[in-house]
Formats: structure tokens, sequence, C-alpha cells
């Protein structure tokens, strides 16, 4: 097996990879550099009421005269940025697990799969739905939300991937050097594991965007955060008379899932040698 | 399928309701301020609170609360809608099958039309047919099922008058009869293909990449070899590829559901999308929780079923 740095370089070779690097990437771009590309603050009414793309605002504006291109690059920086902590947290948290469950194995490994199939179970999206309705809305309980429901389909893969991995030679030979039982996992069985998880993260991060665009479509938003979905739930009522405000950022959060999608199915194609052939 | 399997996996089912009521009611008395209020929406004036108080035990030990809380569920009592003011379960089961209508239409549509895509796709491996059918399933599983109404509402109805945008009857001429039937399709149309398109979309790429897979085996070789005809030839193969297409099919039921209730809100479909909407807005606690309960345990079931598919399409898996 390579190194995984190396395996990571490989994706510009598949085509699904590229195209999933360029759409990410620009998105990427455009979350970090929002505050230039935005030419008025997301929430500052800034011209006239429901005007089409025009030179001065080139996606037109909302029923109070905001101009949508501010509140789509600001509403890339909220999908993306909660993306990506959703994914850091699930990643660990999944790592976690499945690691403690394959590396310890009998009862405790039977005590965290029957956990992670319960959390597999629960409908993410209804979840959410009901806390933030009783709680209130608001990024970080969202955010908290989705960490804890979203891990299971990675502790799975972990789990399989150390199982399979702990009968490997490599790391019979790092045992008989005599390398405890923690640096075994550590050093030599969990970065092996973890190139088919960055796989699962990059799908996981697609469906935590559309899950907020779905929740903020409902209402459910936090109102002090400019988000795709909140713009989208914004549309609806206008739908007959401002076609602009339904899609631009509807199409953003297509492509944010679409460039995810392929970046996780590139990655896939030279990570695993099943998906290569 | 032997029985032992059956009630094994029904075992299974038990631990897992339980711990969705706990999850219940840990939501319950988590959420900030008086339970009452969660239990009984914020409508109430204190003479309701108090007899929510008396008739679920707030005043008591939890332990105790939890106990009274799962005895109720499991006597079909989740509670009273202050703003329907009639019972949970009445005011659910009377929006159940207009959604029952629109995901099992949704759900026919996307696994047909998915597996025939997907075999089109397959046959025609890498020539122009394959790759278009790819790519546009690339696309119709990227696109938020919200926004994808939107848009087909934009093109086809608000543009061109050929669909109603609204509802699920036309109010203004109402129908008898055939007459009322044609009238549901005829709304019923855009909402299902819009939730159809992302689960079409998984369904033909998953049948594409393992129909690829599976026409370069061995077996395959020798179906072919000795010469039966290509038709017959997919079918052998396509139920081999059939297992994981139901196992993704049936773990998305929860995705899947989600998604009819946002095409429900775009559509203003009289289901429980639009029932969810006006609970949120008038904060009719005692509907969303029963809701999130009903909708989990039909996530549950979802999942029993697809394994009890699973056994039976394979003779190789049993338990244990």
């Amino acid at each position: 097996m390579s190194a995984p740095r190396v395996g990571l370089f490989r994706i510009f070779r598949s085509g699904a990879g590229r195209v999933g690097i360029v759409l990410t990437g620009g998105l990427l771009a455009v979350a970090l550099l929002a505050g230039r590309i935005a030419p008025a603050d997301p929430f500052a009414s800034v011209g006239p009421p429901l005007s089409p793309p025009t030179l001065a605002h080139a996606m037109g504006t909302d029923d109070l005269g905001r101009d949508l291109l501010s509140g789509v690059a600001h509403g890339t920086r909220t999908s993306l940025l909660l993306a990506l902590i959703v994914s850091v947290l699930t990643g660990f948290i999944g790592v976690m697990v499945g690691a403690l469950a394959a590396w310890e194995g009998g009862r405790m490994d039977d005590a965290l799969m029957r956990i992670t199939e319960f959390v597999q179970i629960i409908p993410r999206f209804f979840l959410a739905v009901i806390v933030i309705a009783l709680f209130g809305p608001g990024l970080d309980r969202l955010v908290l939300l989705l960490a804890l429901t979203s891990w299971p389909w990675i502790a799975r893969v972990v789990r399989a991937e150390v199982l399979s991995l702990t009968q490997r030679e490599f790391v019979e030979a790092a045992r008989s050097l005599g390398a405890g039982r923690s640096r075994v996992l550590f050093r030599e069985v969990l970065p092996n594991a973890l190139p088919p998880v960055v796989v699962v993260v990059s799908l996981n991060a697609a469906s935590v965007i559309l899950i907020e665009a779905g929740l903020s479509f409902l209402g459910l938003g936090d109102p002090d955060v400019v988000s795709l979905g909140y713009l989208a739930n914004n549309a609806q009522r206008f739908l007959r008379v401002a076609w602009w405000m339904a899609v631009f950022p509807g199409a953003t959060i297509a492509l944010a899932v679409l460039g995810l999608n392929l970046l996780g199915d590139g990655l896939n194609e030279v990570l695993s040698p099943r998906g290569a052939s | 399928m032997p029985s032992r399997y059956l009630l094994r996996r029904l075992a299974h089912v038990l631990p897992t309701v339980a711990g969705l009521l706990v999850l219940n009611f840990c939501i319950i008395h988590l959420a900030p301020g008086d339970p009452a209020i969660a239990l009984g929406g914020e409508h109430g004036d204190e003479a309701y609170y108090t007899f929510l108080r008396a008739r679920f035990g707030l005043d008591r030990p939890l332990p105790e609360q939890l106990l009274t809380y799962i005895t109720n569920v499991l006597r079909g009592d989740l509670g009273t809608s202050f703003v329907h003011g009639r019972s949970v379960v009445a005011v659910i089961t009377e929006r159940l099958p207009a959604t029952l209508l629109l995901v099992s239409s949704a759900l026919a549509l996307s696994s047909v039309a998915g597996i025939g895509l997907g075999a089109l796709a397959a046959r025609h491996g890498r020539r122009a047919a394959d790759v278009s059918i790819n790519a546009v399933a690339l696309l119709g599983y990227a696109v938020p099922s919200f926004w994808l109404g939107q848009m087909v509402l934009l093109a086809l109805a608000v543009g061109t008058g050929l669909f109603p945008v609204q509802g699920m009857t036309d109010a203004r001429n109402p129908q008898t009869g055939f007459g009322y039937l044609l009238d549901v399709f005829h709304h019923l149309a855009l909402p299902v293909l819009v939730l159809a398109a992302n689960e079409l979309a998984l369904t033909t790429r998953l049948v594409r990449t393992g129909l690829i897979e599976a026409l370069g085996t061995d077996y395959v070789r020798t179906a072919r070899a000795k010469g039966l005809p290509e038709g017959l030839v997919i079918r052998h193969a396509l139920r081999n590829v059939m297992l994981p297409v139901i196992t993704v099919i049936g773990s998305r039921a929860g995705m899947f559901l989600s998604g009819a209730v946002l095409v429900e809100v775009v559509f203003a479909w009289p289901g429980l999308g639009r029932l969810l909407l006006s609970s949120l807005l008038a904060r009719d606690y005692p509907i969303l929780l029963g809701m999130f309960l009903l909708i989990s345990l039909g996530v549950i079931l979802a999942n029993l079923i697809t394994d009890l598919a699973y056994a039976w399409l394979d003779p190789r898996i049993r338990y244990q």
C-alpha cells in the first residue's frame, strides 16, 4: 500500500476527482474571500427591492433590497464552515468509536456497534427539526447535533479497516519487533485505515450541507446568520415574481454538493483498489 | 426464510424502539423551560398545564415519569394537539395517506426507472448513452429536492400552466369518481417527479456500477457462451446487483422522508410536510414530537423490511 500522501495526489488523474477539486476549491475560495467578493453587507438594504440581476447587483436583490450576490457569498461561507466543523468532529468520533470497537473486540465491540446501529437509524433531519423547534435556532446546536448523529458510517468503515489491517503482515512485523499495543494502533494500523474515511467524510459533508439547507428552508435556520437555505426559504414566497432569488442560492447548494460528491468519487477511485478497476 | 431469522431480527428491533422512547423523553425534559410546555404547546393556560403535569406525573421522580411516558405511548396516546384540539395520533393519521401516496409513487418510479436506466447505461458502457445517463444521475443526486421543486414549478407550472402549482385537488372545480382520480394524478405528477429525482439518480448509479462489475464475471461469460440472449443475461446479473441496491434504498428511508416533507412544502401537498410546517409555526410541540416518534418508527420498520428482503433474495444470509 502506498503512503496516503501520494495516494491523495493521484486524485488529479481521475476525471471526477478533478471536477470535484475545482468545484470544491472554487466554492472554498468564495467562502474564504466572502468579505471581498460580496459588494455589500448581506443584511444591508442597498438597492431597489426585487430587482432582477443588473450590473450593480449581479444576482439581483431580494424583497428588502438586499444584494443577493453578497447573500450567496456569505451563505457559502456559512454552509462550508458548518460542513467543515461537523466533518472534523464526526471524523474524530467515528475513528475513535470504530477503532475502539475493532481493537478491543468482544463486549466492547458489541456494545459500541449496538450504539452505532441505533444512532444510524435515527432520522437526523427530523431530530434536528425537533431539537431546533424546542431549543431555538442556532448554528452551535446544529453543529453539535449533526456531529453526534453523523459518525456511525465512519465508525463502521474504520472498524472494518482496522479488523482487516490487524491481520496483515506489516502489523504482525511491528508486533514482533516489540511495538506496544497503542503504538501498533496509532502508528501502524490507524494511518492505513484513514484513506477510506476521507471518502466517507467528503460524502457526509455534502449531506450536512443539504440538511442545513433543508432546515433553513423550513424556517429553522439561525436568523442572525445568512445561509444558502435561508435565502432559498425567503425565495419561496416570491417564486412567481423573483426567479433569481430561488435560482442562485439553490444552484450554489447543488454545486457544493456535486463538488463534494465528485471529490468523494475521485478519492474512492484512487484510494480503493476496487474502485480503480 | 427460516422463522428463527425472523424472530431474531424482530428481537433486535425492541431495544431500538426502547432507545427511541428514551431519546424522545430526554428531549422533552432537556428542552428549556417547563416540560409541560413541550408536551402541551405554548398556547395552553395554567389549568391545562396543571392537568398535563398530573396526567404525565411531571411532579413525580424521573424514572416514574419515564414509565408513565412509555405506558402512554404504548397505549397509542401521544398527547393532544392544542392547536387542533384533537389527539396527536388522529391529526397525524389524517395526513398520512397523502404522504404515503406521494412517497410510494416516487419510490416505485425511482426504483423501476433507476433499474432500467442503470441497465441501459451498463449495456452501453463508456459510450454516449452511458456517459450522459451517468452525468445526469450525478447532477440529480446533488440537487436539493426543494430547489428542484422550485425550478420545476417555475418552468412547468408557473411558466406554461401545464401543471397545477399547488395542492392535491382543484378547489375551484371539485370532481368526483374518475375525474377526482385524474385530478389527483395531475397534481401528483410534479411532486412525485421531483421527490423521485434523488433516489432515481442514486439507484441508476448503483445499478450501473454493479452491473458493469457483474457483467465481467465468470457466470456471465458462461451464460453468454451457452448462447443466452443478452436481455436474459442482464436479468441474471441484475438479481445479484439488486442486493446492494435494496440495502441502500432501505437505509435511506429517513433521507427520503425528509425530502418528501420539503417537496410537500414547495407544492403545498396536504400531507405530513405541511403539518410539520404549520406545527412549527404554531409551536405545536405535541405534534412535532409525535411526528418524530412515528417517522423514526417508520424508518426502523423500513430497515426491518430491507433486512428481510435481503435474506429472502440471498439464501446465503442467515443469522449466525
